[in-house]
């Protein structure tokens, strides 16, 4: 791992190329329960992890801490409850993934459902959730030309990631479902539904 | 209370923000100058994160219900009530049935309006702060809106005035530490030569710095999204440098090839459209603090 200068109040720990969105998740928690002084906010994405420090902080007491840190990655998700989201396969994009991916569309589904996925970091949007750790044969690029307007509680795929959107936005992932769970409710505790390291499963609509 | 009789471009509530919220997508938001915010909340004797105004471009005309104390900071928009002005970076009252009238700052962009006692909306998330790429927080303002006031703090206003410049309006140098991802540029010292200038694509998410542009190498495109701050000073493929600020997104798939210094950002919230900026780039390892 290693720890680059992110101007004076952040550092970024990164992982490198061939790191895995799980060992980033694991390195946030970790980061997260070590209590370092004076961290303001922990920032996993796909390779990397963003501390955020507040004022007054050295960062190279922050560093020094970091460098007893053992993330665990087998710990990701074993205790939490598996979050179930019920998908109607319904998306535009279906017929689009069985062609990229060789397999029908009801094998896509068959395997979007089959296993768990695992929250591995959110951005984009409040309450969206990159969720890591589905069936290799499920990568698929983006879109080409990226839609205008996704609505709430399309599934997708792009990469090696599946998400549900929490709310109308622009959107370039393929779609393959859409759902009726709210990602997102501020005035819900806690308000995303998916947080880091939850486990997923999806549930087909009969 | 405080009623609102006219808004400018645009009027938000602003607090410290919401940090924590990251890892869900939601950035920290606040105001777009905090030392400007807090200056405003010590001189009413606030604690120093209460809620304030944040008033875009001058154009906020507001009355109160009952007597209360404001300090206005920031860019120096005129200030007069009931016609009589009223000084920058100073306590006033404002008595009930009186009017305080903002005009255009002859510098800067953003003026805070404390009010002794805060801004008392309902908070979200911990914050009252008006998140503009997210939507969270209060509805930026409108006339006729009514802002309840909280409660006079213990303290009192120790100064009437305090002695602190004002944004400039001519060319600003900000301090930026170089990297994290400066090895993707082709020049690692092309962000400090002059000639940029601030684009009319400012807001409160990042304003893009336009007049030249940086290359880089061809390997740049294909970075995985990474974690961003205030300050975060982000290199889209056009090569027009992108400086991140309050209502930043939380994470970004360009490279970050420098990011300011915190008590930079401040400034840089500061910077109209046209104005000219040169960067100072420093070592990482000779950055502390």
């Amino acid at each position: 791992m290693k720890v680059l200068r992110y101007g004076d109040r952040a550092l970024l720990l990164d992982l490198g190329d061939g790191a895995s969105p799980l060992a980033a998740a694991a390195l946030a928690r970790a980061c997260r329960a070590a209590e370092l002084p004076g961290l303001l906010d922990v920032t996993p994405a796909a390779r990397t992890v963003l501390l955020t420090l507040g004022a007054g902080v050295d960062p190279a007491e922050v560093r020094r801490r970091l460098t007893g840190l053992r993330p665990d990655q087998a710990d990701q998700g074993s205790t939490a409850e598996v979050v179930r989201i019920r998908v109607r396969y319904d998306g535009p994009d279906l017929t689009e993934v069985a062609r990229l991916t060789g397999l029908s569309p009801a094998e896509v589904v068959r395997l979007h459902t089959a296993s768990a996925w695992t929250v591995a970091f959110g951005g984009f949007a409040p309450g969206f959730a990159y969720l890591a750790g589905g069936d290799p044969a499920l990568r698929v690029p983006r879109r080409d030309e990226p839609r205008t307007r996704v609505p709430a509680g399309a599934v997708a795929l792009a990469g090696e990631y599946s998400a549900v959107y929490p709310g109308p936005s622009p959107g370039g992932w393929q779609l393959i479902g859409t759902t009726s769970a709210r990602l997102w409710d501020t005035d819900r505790d806690p308000p995303a539904l998916l947080q880091p390291g939850d486990r997923v499963r999806f549930e087909e609509l009969g | 209370m405080i009623e609102v009789l006219a808004t400018g471009p645009l009027v938000t509530i602003q607090d410290l923000g919401r940090p924590g919220w990251a890892s869900v997508g939601v950035g920290r938001s606040g105001a777009a100058d905090r030392a400007a915010l807090t200056l405003a909340n010590r001189l009413v004797a606030n604690p120093e994160g209460a809620a304030a105004l944040e008033v875009l471009f001058g154009g906020l005309v507001i009355s109160a219900r009952r007597h209360v104390w404001l300090a206005l900071s920031g860019a120096p928009a005129p200030a007069t009530v009931d016609g009589a002005p009223v000084g920058h970076h100073a306590v006033f009252p404002l008595a009930p049935g009186e009017r305080l009238r903002l005009g255009r700052p002859d510098s800067g962009l953003r003026t805070y309006l404390a009010v002794r006692g805060g801004i008392d909306v309902p908070p979200v998330l911990g914050s009252r702060s008006r998140d503009t790429l997210s939507g969270i927080g209060p509805d930026p303002l409108r006339a006729g809106a009514l802002l309840p006031v909280g409660p006079e703090p213990g303290e009192l206003p120790l100064v009437d005035q305090a002695p602190v410049p004002v944004p400039p309006g001519g060319p600003v140098t900000l301090r930026a530490v170089r990297g994290p991802r400066d090895r993707f540029l082709t020049d690692p010292r092309a962000l400090e030569r002059d000639g940029w200038v601030v684009s009319t694509r400012a807001d409160r998410i990042g304003l893009r710095l336009t007049g030249r542009t940086v290359a880089a190498g061809a390997d740049a495109g294909g970075m995985a999204s990474e974690g961003l701050t205030r300050g975060a000073v982000q290199l889209p493929p056009g090569g027009e440098p992108v400086v991140f600020l309050a209502d930043h997104p939380t994470t970004g798939g360009y490279p970050v090839i420098a990011v300011l210094l915190d008590a930079d950002a401040d400034r840089a919230a500061q910077l109209r459209p046209g104005q000219a900026v040169r960067i100072r780039l420093l070592d990482p390892d000779s950055t502390h603090g």
